[in-house]
Order: structure tokens, then C-alpha cells, then sequence
């Protein structure tokens, strides 16, 4: 098992260059010049000129990428070219509120979602099943923000029932924290509730028909619950799958709620690094955001012993 | 049913922390004052940069020499008095007593004489001055010398700068004026938390206990500057809903720059008050590229003032009349430059019949490269100028881009169809009404982008600075709005206020062309 | 396939439960055709907007700004003075475009991808290394980060939304490619000689048809949300062109004295991401029932 994390883990490592490049690459087809925007509304081209120079955006493009990998390789993302903050600065100060949304859809999700997709297999074809794909369907296809500004407009506008916007950690008390986190947690969990329903409704019928189960049920085990309780432990490895293929659709959405709410996350400093063209905090934050991926995919690869005992892991 | 028996416990959780939580965050003793600004605050150096949002901070965390009052005067800030030679060659200034930098070091003449040399090397008034200063010697630790190689009548206005100068300590102003200063310590009324600053969110100043206001009252970037709350924190919300939603929900307490078209909700409200804060405002420019056709011919950039129709414009990007003023002069109007000579009152209401008559004179086919930006204030001006030059006939290729990628584009002076452009808008303050802040008015080597070239224009405006007589001045400038007006420089369209909005706990707003967050306080 | 064994009739819920679940999916799928009318009416609505709208959509009317919905002007108008109900017809012209190219050119790309690295050995590691990369780069901060740099336009929006799909449709067909490779009677073929593009053409290429709509179908939703997203941050199409996400985004600052610049559009797009998930739910259910796991 570990000798095989390990080797997974190495296994990372060209992808993750591969990586580097494309948003390197990527970087550098723009036809923008940082140094214009640095220099402000009323600057004099002349001072753009300078400007440019320091930031050494007027070295050859090899010679930039290489001289970032280098640095990237000693744990230095470099500073924004703006407010001159290292880059894992800016990202560790922002990750809280991020770490704290991703959690809570995540657990909203998998409470929710969960229970919705064994309803609808246990009650297959029914009425109910009906009306829970229709639901999933449906909040799969709400973009987030929509339903942010609707939960922003009733809850928050009209109700005055929660906080229309930010973030509170919870070291500023945890109500407070709840309360930032609930409509952004709704309008993000949303598309995720209704995946983890559709793949937990889709799996456990899939073992609902296995022959062992049928087997099982002639033998007088027909009690649903526990039939379904035995059904879900062998549907888990597909929705373990789900919600980690699900992380990369959460990271898209933590992007467009963190700035409907306005929550001071990484999603957040990642958008406005791309408008204001600030090269490194980009490729920083999209290398950070690869290597969360790519690792928590790993996690969840290797966390499928844990739900199936079957698989065994050659080293 | 499983889904329900899962679902409750959310629920129940959700009553639950909406019905008892309070309304915001812990109860704090210290009093804080949580601001929206209207920009995010990107870089912390006011030489470096130009932005407003810049100038913001520096005015928190440092102080000026000289500042100017509400009815733009220049007065003695850090200089406690002043002497004028009779030659008006040297100026002796002395500084107040017991001015100390938030280190607890205090503000000496080294500090300051360092302070105005970065400046200089950078601001437009600055650069004005330093070309007819003969020398900036430190008599002692509390005076200074300005000596003038000739008479200049702008001394005192250039050290009231809104863009400066900052007095910082020595060994931080003696940064290259190219890079950003590294040390955000000043002499003013708030200190900088850095630890507690995150960009793009948050910016947090903490009240200087040590600073030695000045006695008379405050009045826009003069007088006693007290700082009456123990926290100024900045909240930056680019949305504007979310940003009313806050103030509303008594989030926020204090709202910089709210769309205009939000204002009538906001004062529906009963715990909110509106207002503007900077009477003067904000004039917004259309600037044609003098390089290339078609607006490198005279004719087509005059065709432009005889096409626009202000109050469109400003209905566009305001809304409200209250909030806009059409206004006739190159230079803002309501300060002492405005002035409609050479016909400036044609840029008001649109001509249509005369600008296409000088547009079928000229106008030759090229394709026009309006570049549109979408995320300010200035885009609706380029959707209807685009319109507006259709209906002329003229050819118009409308690019849409953020306003980072507007100032990196407009720096180029490649043809239009190659990676140039041909028309930008843009809106700037108190700065246009002086042809030397006015960064539209310079059309020789240091002219801005659209780069006019016109020696008269140039002539002039440097004659206008070193005139000291009223008078003289007045005629200089009505020769040189003529000589702008007949050049096609550029056209006004329109003069706006930005109205603020405050929580009605909010008391002691200072009003003027500068947001400083002395005097406010909240009970 | 599945086509053939499709079957109207109508069965008790338990019964089928004990049957197994071949009744669900093999019954006339009522999601497929809701979905299928919903896209063609809107499809009719995009392609006939001149005549359905009495305004133009870009034309700017400043004295007539944010009226509230009338007779005269159906969802009211936004603060350009420009009519909703024109800018958000017209703006289905783009989502469906959109949806569209984005589905056939990333299927199209995939599927080459897909059929070499799973005929070719070294494409299969050098191709699919790269395409490993691009999946681990969370795909909307790739498409902002691509808008952002490279400037807006349809053109550039459909690429930066189709580069991110293409790594999934290449795995999907390279995945179908070994798995029908170890077919007995491919195999069986191999051993008898024949060539790859044979191969390809007899037993390959038919075995993706049936994935690959159903999966287009899925891009194109995914791709019409980018869209819409990318719009919403201000990376997506260029603003003069009337897009939900566009219109939402410039409606959104004014969205508590005059929501219909919101809510319209948003309406129109939540329906059709619907309509097109509904389809591909039909479609999945029709063509191609054992591939429900592997997708999304």
C-alpha cells in the first residue's frame, strides 16, 4: 500500500511539469504588458519603459521560464508584480475561507446527496424517484450564480435572515462563521448534491440487481434498510469517484461564488490576478490549484481499500 | 423517508444560527471604521503609481507640506510658515514642532528634501518645478530653502499636489523613483497594517497616537487632521450590489462610490445617508490617436466635438441629473481655469449636420479602433461613441477589454489594426484644472498617449505655469483653450459627482477632493 | 445496441425492482423528448430572432434606461437603454453556438486523440502525458486565464472551453478503443491479419458512435455553463455581443432596482442547461446504458 502511494506519488511529478509549461506557455501568448498597468492612468510611456525593465519582463521568454522553475523548485513562487507580497503568502492568507467552503459543500453535499440517490434507487421508477432525478437534474443545471442571487435576494435582502456577503472565520466566533458560510454553501452544493444523487442513485441500483443481492433478497433478507445499508457500502468505491471527480467542477464554482459573495478566497485572488495580468500570483495560484488536484485525486484513489477491501495494491 | 430525517438536522442548524446570532461580528471596544473604497488598493506607493486609490492611502498614512483646502487653496500643512523672497526666487519654509514618523523618529529636512526629489522625478507638477529650481538645500533640521532659477507661480500649488509630495523618511524616499518603496512608514494621522493587510480584500490602518494635528479645522487636505476612530478598515467589494447589500445590513459603515443608479434605494433607508464628498468630481475625456488616420487629420478630431452630445454620455455613466453637468471648457469646469474661448461650448450638444461635413471633408475609410473597457466607468462612453461615429458613416471596430489591458494598449503606437488603437475614454479629478496636471493638454515630448503634437499648445501651457498674475493667466488660458479646441485634442464630455454613502452613525465626513478618514466619527 | 430492445410498455415499480433495471432504461424515455422540444423551440427562437424581437439588441436608447418590463418592452430594458427581451433572444444565439461547436470540434479532436493513443503505443504515453496535464489544471481558471490573456472573442471562447473537454473525450475513446481490443472477435481479427484502418472502421469507430453523442451532449451543457461563467467573471464573449453570462454580468451591479437583467437571462439559461442535460439523460438511456458510470 505505501510502496504504492509512493509510486503514484512519483508518478505525479511529469504531469505536474507538463503543467508548469502549459500555463507558462499560456502565460506568455497574451499580448498584454504588465508594466502599462503597474504605471497607472497618467503615467508617461518613458516610465512604462523602466518599469518593464525591473520587472525583467524584457528578458527572453526561455530565460523567464527557467529562471521560474528554478525558483518554484526552492519553494519560491515568486511576489506579485502589484502589492510585491510572496505569492504563498497571498495564498495561505486567502486559503481559510476556500478550505472552509470547500468542506462545508462538500459535507452538505454528501448528507444531502447521499440519502437523495438511495431514496430514489430504493423507490426506483416511483413517483419519488421521479421527483428526486428531476430535482438533480434541475440543480445540475442551475449555474451557480443564479441561484446566488436568488438565495442573496430572498435570505439575505429580503428575510435580512443571514449576511449578504463575506466571510467571518471562525476564530471570530463560530455562529458567525456558519452563518457567512450558509447561502454560499447552498448555491455551490447545489450541482454537487445532485451528482452525488444521480451517481449513489445509479450505483446502488446497479448492486441492487447483482445476483448476490437477488440472492440475498430469496433468502428473506428483504428488510430495504439494511438491504440498502449493504447496497451502499458496496456502492461507495463509484461516489468516493464522484466526489473527487466532482473537486475539479467545485473549483470552477468556488471561483464564480466566491465572487458573487464577495469572500476573500483563493478563487477570488485568482480572478482578479488574471484581469490585472499579475504573472506571477497566476502562475502560482494555477500550479497551487493543480497540485491540490492532483494530490486530492491520489487521496481518493487510494482511500478505495478503505471502502472495498477487495482491492488489494501491488507494490 | 431517509432524505428528510438527513435534511432536518441542516435545517434545524440553519434556524437555529440565524435566530440567535447577533448582527455582526464579535463586539469589539475599539471603534471601527469598515470603508468600501471604490477601487482595490494594488500598490502602496504614491510616486510609483498614479492611482487614485494610491493617493487614498498615502493621504492616511503620510502627510503633505502643504494642503489643499476645500475651496482648493493652498495651505500650510507640515510647514508651520513660510517666507517669499522679494525677488519671489527663494522660498523658506519651517517646519512645525515635534513631527514624528510612526518609527518615532522625527520628520526632519533630510527627510523631506528627499521626499520632494523622488516626487519630482516622477509627477507631472513635480517635474514642472524641478525644471525651474535652482536648488532645495536643508538649512537645519526644522528649515529648508527652495531656490528658483525663475519666477514660478505655482510653488506653493505643487507642494499641495493632490499626487504630492508625500514626506516619508529619508532612508525609504531614497528609493529608485522606479521601484516601489519597500517601508510603508509615514508622519500622518493612520499607520499601515501590513500584517493584517490582504490584498485585494482587506487593508487595515490603526490611529497614530503620536500625531500632532494642526489647530484649525479640517477642511479638505488641510487642517487638523484627528483621527477620532481607532480603526480605519477597507473592505474592497467590486460588486456593487453586494457592496449596498452591506452597507444596508450595517456591514459596512462607509460606501465610497456607489452607481448612481443605487442612490434612491440607499436613501429610502433611514439608517443611511448620501452625499457628495468631492464637489468637484470627476471630468471623463474622449482621446483620439494623433499618429493615424483618420484622426491624425485636424478636421476628423474636430468633427468629434461638433458629434458629442454630453448629456448622453453622462446619462449613460451616471443617471441621475443631480449627480452630472454638462460642461463647456477643456479645463474642469467650477475651478478657476474653466473657460468656453474658442468655442469649447460646441462639445455640449451634438452637431451632427456639421461633424459630417467635416467628417465627408477628411474622413477617408479607415477602419476606427474604439477600445471599450468593461469593467469602468468609462465604458459606456465607448459604446456610444461607436454609435455615434457609425451614424457619421465611419467605419468603427469596437474592442471590448478589461481596463488593465485599455492601459497597456493604449501605450502602443502601432497602427490601430495592429495591436494600436484609435479612440479611449477616460475620467480624471481635480488634476484637469491645471494644463500642467492635465495630462490631455501636454502635446509635445512628454505629450500622453494620443500624442498631440502642437508647439503653441506647449508654449502655452508652460507660460501658464510661470505666470504668477491672475490676470495674465486667465488670458494665456482662454489663447491655449482656443488653440485646444481648434486642435482637436481631445473632447470633455461631461463633469460628474460621485456621491458617497455612510450608515447615519457616521458623522464628520470631510468634504474636498481627497478621502481622508480623519475627523469621522462613529457612534 | 440498446435501440433495439426498446420497449414502451409501462411496468410496476416492484416488479421491475426484482426484474432489475433493464425496464427503466430501455422504457421511452420521457426525458428525451421534453429536452428535444425545449432545445428545437429555442433553437427556432435563435435562429428567427430578427423576427421575434421588434428592437435591436445592441442599439443604445440612454433616455429609455432601466425601464421596468411593459408591453413595449417585454423583460423592460438595462442601463444602456438597450430592450432585454431582444438581447436575451439574440443571446441564445450564442449559448447554442457555443454548445454546439464546442461539442462537435472537442469530440472531433478527442476522438482522434483517442483512437492513436489507443492503436499507438507512443502516442498513448507522449499524447496522453499532455493530456493528463491539462485535466489536472482545474478547467474554468484554464479558460479564464486563456480569455484573459488571449482577448475575447467567440472565436477565442470556444477554444478555451473546448481545450479543457478534449482530455476527457480522448480517455472515454481510448478507453472504448482497449476494451474492444480485447474483444474476442477483434482479436480474433488482429490474429487474422487485418490492417488497423479496417479495424478502425469495422469494429472500433461503431462502438464510440453511441459514447460519443451521449457525451457531446453532456459537453455541450458543460460548455454552455462555461460559457456563461467566463461571461460572468468578464473573461467570456466579448460584451458588445449580447451573451446570458454578459447581460447577467452588466445587469448584476443594478440587480436590486432592476433584477429582470438578472433573472431573465438567467432563466433562459438554467432551462436550456436543463433541456440539454434531459436530452443527454435521454440519449444515455436509449443508446447506451452500461456507460452511466463512466460518465462525469
Amino acid at each position: 500500500m505505501l510502496a504504492y502511494a509512493v509510486r503514484r506519488l512519483i508518478a505525479t511529478i511529469p504531469v505536474l511539469f507538463i503543467v508548469a509549461v502549459l500555463i507558462f506557455m499560456l502565460l506568455h501568448l497574451g499580448p498584454n504588458d504588465p508594466a502599462a498597468v503597474i504605471a497607472g492612468d497618467f503615467a508617461q510611456p518613458e516610465h512604462i519603459e523602466r518599469i518593464r525593465q525591473q520587472l525583467g519582463l524584457d528578458q527572453p521568454l526561455y530565460a523567464q521560464f527557467f529562471d521560474w522553475i528554478w525558483r518554484v523548485l526552492q519553494g519560491d513562487l515568486g511576489a506579485s508584480i502589484y502589492n510585491q507580497q510572496p505569492v504563498l503568502n497571498l495564498v495561505l492568507q486567502r486559503a481559510e475561507p476556500t478550505i472552509a467552503l470547500t468542506l462545508s459543500t462538500i459535507s452538505f453535499a454528501v448528507i444531502v446527496g447521499i440519502p437523495m440517490g438511495v431514496l430514489a434507487a430504493w423507490k426506483a421508477g416511483s413517483i419519488v424517484d421521479r421527483v428526486v432525478m428531476v430535482l438533480a437534474v434541475t440543480g445540475f443545471s442551475l449555474p451557480v450564480f443564479v441561484l446566488g442571487y436568488i438565495l442573496v435576494y430572498v435570505f439575505a435582502l429580503n428575510l435580512q435572515l443571514l449576511p449578504v456577503q463575506g466571510y467571518v472565520s471562525y476564530k471570530d466566533g463560530l455562529v458567525p462563521f456558519f452563518r457567512s458560510l450558509v447561502l454560499p454553501t447552498l448555491s455551490l452544493g447545489m450541482i454537487y448534491v445532485a451528482l452525488i444523487a444521480r451517481m449513489t442513485r445509479a450505483s446502488v441500483i446497479e448492486v441492487l440487481n447483482q445476483d448476490y443481492i437477488r440472492t440475498a433478497r430469496a433468502k428473506g433478507l428483504s428488510t430495504p434498510p439494511i438491504l440498502l445499508i449493504h447496497a451502499l457500502k458496496n456502492a461507495a468505491i463509484p461516489i468516493v469517484t464522484t466526489i473527487g471527480l466532482g473537486i475539479a467542477l467545485l473549483i470552477s464554482g468556488v471561483v464564480v461564488t466566491e465572487t458573487v459573495f464577495a469572500i476573500p478566497g483563493v478563487g477570488r485572488l485568482t480572478v482578479d490576478a488574471i484581469v490585472r495580468k499579475d504573472y506571477p500570483v497566476i502562475q502560482g495560484v494555477l500550479l497551487i490549484f493543480t497540485v491540490v488536484y492532483v494530490l486530492l485525486n491520489l487521496l481518493v484513489d487510494l482511500s478505495y481499500s478503505l471502502f472495498d477491501p477487495r482491492i488489494r495494491y501491488q507494490g | 423517508m431517509i432524505s428528510y430525517k438527513c435534511v432536518r438536522p441542516i435545517l434545524a442548524a440553519a434556524l437555529l444560527t440565524s435566530g440567535l446570532a447577533s448582527t455582526g461580528a464579535v463586539a469589539q471596544e475599539q471603534s471601527v471604521l469598515r470603508v468600501v473604497p471604490y477601487a482595490d488598493l494594488r500598490n502602496l506607493d504614491p510616486v510609483w503609481t498614479t492611482a487614485i486609490i494610491t493617493r487614498h492611502h498615502a493621504y492616511m498614512i503620510y502627510d503633505t507640506l502643504f494642503g489643499l483646502n476645500e475651496q482648493l487653496e493652498p495651505q500650510p500643512q507640515m510647514v508651520a510658515d513660510y517666507e517669499v523672497s522679494e525677488d519671489g526666487l527663494t522660498y523658506t519654509f519651517n517646519l512645525r514642532e515635534g513631527l514624528t514618523f510612526h518609527d518615532g523618529a522625527p520628520v526632519t529636512t533630510a527627510d523631506v528634501i528627499a521626499s520632494i526629489k523622488r516626487w519630482e522625478a516622477r509627477d507631472n507638477a513635480g517635474g514642472a518645478l524641478a525644471e525651474v529650481t535652482e536648488s532645495l538645500t536643508a538649512v537645519d533640521d526644522d528649515t529648508f530653502e527652495l531656490t528658483l532659477n525663475t519666477p514660478y507661480g505655482l510653488v506653493l500649488e505643487s507642494f499641495s499636489a493632490l499626487t504630492g509630495p508625500f514626506i516619508m523618511p529619508e532612508s525609504v524616499a531614497s528609493t529608485d523613483p522606479f521601484e516601489q518603496v519597500q517601508s510603508h512608514i509615514g508622519s500622518g494621522p493612520f499607520v499601515f497594517n501590513e500584517e493584517e493587510w490582504v490584498p485585494g480584500n482587506k487593508v487595515v490602518y490603526d490611529k497614530f497616537e503620536d500625531y500632532v494635528p494642526r489647530e484649525e479645522a479640517p477642511s479638505g487636505a488641510a487642517g487638523g487632521k484627528i483621527a477620532k476612530v481607532d480603526r480605519v478598515e477597507w473592505l474592497y467589494l467590486p460588486d456593487p450590489g453586494t457592496a449596498m447589500s452591506a452597507l444596508l445590513n450595517n456591514e459596512v459603515d462607509y460606501w465610497e462610490a456607489p452607481p448612481v443608479d443605487l442612490v434612491p434605494v440607499m436613501e429610502a433607508d433611514p439608517n443611511v445617508s448620501v452625499d457628495v464628498q468631492d464637489p468637484f468630481g470627476l471630468i471623463v475625456l474622449l482621446r483620439p490617436n494623433h499618429l493615424y488616420p483618420p484622426f491624425d487629420k485636424k478636421e476628423v478630431r474636430q468633427a468629434l466635438a461638433y458629434m458629442v452630445d454630453q448629456s448622453e454620455y453622462m446619462t449613460a455613466m451616471v443617471g441621475d441629473p443631480k449627480y452630472w453637468q454638462t460642461c463647456p471648457s477643456v479645463m474642469m469646469c467650477g475651478t478657476p481655469t474653466e473657460t468656453s474661448a474658442g468655442g469649447a461650448e460646441r462639445m455640449v450638444t451634438s452637431d451632427m449636420a456639421k461633424a459630417q461635413e467635416l467628417i465627408d471633408q477628411a474622413y477617408d475609410g479607415e477602419t476606427v479602433v474604439v477600445m471599450h473597457p468593461t469593467d469602468h466607468p468609462s465604458g459606456p462612453a465607448a459604446l456610444i461613441t461607436a454609435a455615434k461615429l457609425r451614424e457619421l458613416g465611419v467605419k468603427v471596430e469596437l474592442q471590448a477589454m478589461d481596463w488593465a489591458t485599455l492601459t497597456s494598449r493604449r501605450a502602443s503606437k502601432n497602427p490601430p489594426n495592429e495591436g494600436g488603437w484609435s479612440i479611449f475614454h477616460t475620467r480624471t479629478g481635480l488634476g484637469a484644472a491645471s494644463p500642467i496636471e492635465h495630462s490631455g493638454v501636454a502635446a509635445g515630448e512628454t505629450a500622453w498617449f494620443g500624442w498631440p503634437e502642437n508647439e503653441k499648445i506647449e508654449e502655452l501651457r508652460i507660460a501658464w505655469g510661470r505666470e504668477a498674475d491672475a490676470e495674465k493667466r486667465k488670458a494665456i488660458m482662454d489663447e491655449l483653450s482656443a488653440e485646444i479646441m481648434d486642435y482637436g485634442s481631445f473632447v470633455m464630455l461631461g463633469q460628474y459627482q460621485m456621491p458617497s454613502a455612510w450608515r447615519a452613525n457616521v458623522s464628520g465626513v470631510v468634504k474636498g477632493p481627497i478621502l481622508g478618514f480623519w475627523n469621522i466619527e462613529k457612534q | 445496441m440498446a435501440i433495439s430492445t426498446v420497449s414502451t410498455t409501462r411496468t410496476p415499480s416492484r416488479f421491475r425492482l426484482l426484474l432489475g433495471e433493464g425496464g427503466t432504461f430501455t422504457r421511452r424515455n420521457p426525458t428525451l423528448v421534453a429536452g428535444g422540444v425545449i432545445i428545437s423551440f429555442l433553437a427556432l427562437l435563435a435562429i428567427f430572432a430578427p423576427l421575434v424581437t421588434r428592437y435591436d439588441p445592441i442599439a443604445l436608447d440612454v433616455v429609455n434606461r432601466l425601464k421596468a418590463p411593459s408591453s413595449e418592452h417585454l423583460f423592460g430594458t438595462d442601463m444602456m437603454g438597450r430592450d432585454l427581451f431582444s438581447r436575451v433572444i439574440y443571446g441564445s444565439r450564442v449559448s447554442l453556438m457555443v454548445g454546439l461547436s464546442v461539442a462537435a470540434i472537442a469530440t472531433a479532436i478527442g476522438l482522434v486523440i483517442g483512437l492513436a493513443a489507443g492503436l499507438v503505443r507512443w502516442v498513448d504515453v507522449v499524447v496522453m502525458r499532455v493530456m493528463d496535464g491539462l485535466m489536472a489544471i482545474p478547467s474554468v481558471l484554464l479558460a479564464i486565464a486563456f480569455m484573459a490573456l488571449a482577448g475575447s472573442s467567440i472565436r477565442n471562447i470556444i477554444i478555451a472551453i473546448t481545450i479543457p473537454e478534449i482530455p476527457r473525450v480522448a480517455r472515454l475513446v481510448r478507453g472504448i478503443v482497449m476494451s474492444v481490443r480485447e474483444q474476442p472477435f477483434v482479436e480474433a481479427a488482429i490474429a487474422a491479419g487485418t490492417k488497423d484502418i479496417p479495424l478502425l472502421r469495422r469494429h472500433i469507430l461503431p462502438s464510440t458512435i453511441n459514447p460519443l453523442i451521449v457525451q457531446a451532449t453532456y459537453i455541450s451543457a458543460s460548455a454552455i455553463i462555461s460559457e456563461a461563467y467566463l461571461s460572468f467573471l468578464g473573461a467570456g464573449t466579448p460584451p458588445e455581443i449580447p451573451s446570458w453570462g454578459n447581460i447577467v454580468a452588466e445587469g448584476r451591479a443594478l440587480f436590486t432596482i432592476a433584477p429582470g437583467a438578472v433573472l431573465f437571462p438567467s432563466i433562459f439559461l438554467a432551462l436550456t442547461v436543463l433541456a440539454v442535460n434531459m436530452l443527454g439523460d435521454g440519449l444515455r438511456d436509449r443508446l447506451d446504458p452500461q456507460m452511466q458510470r463512466s460518465l462525469r
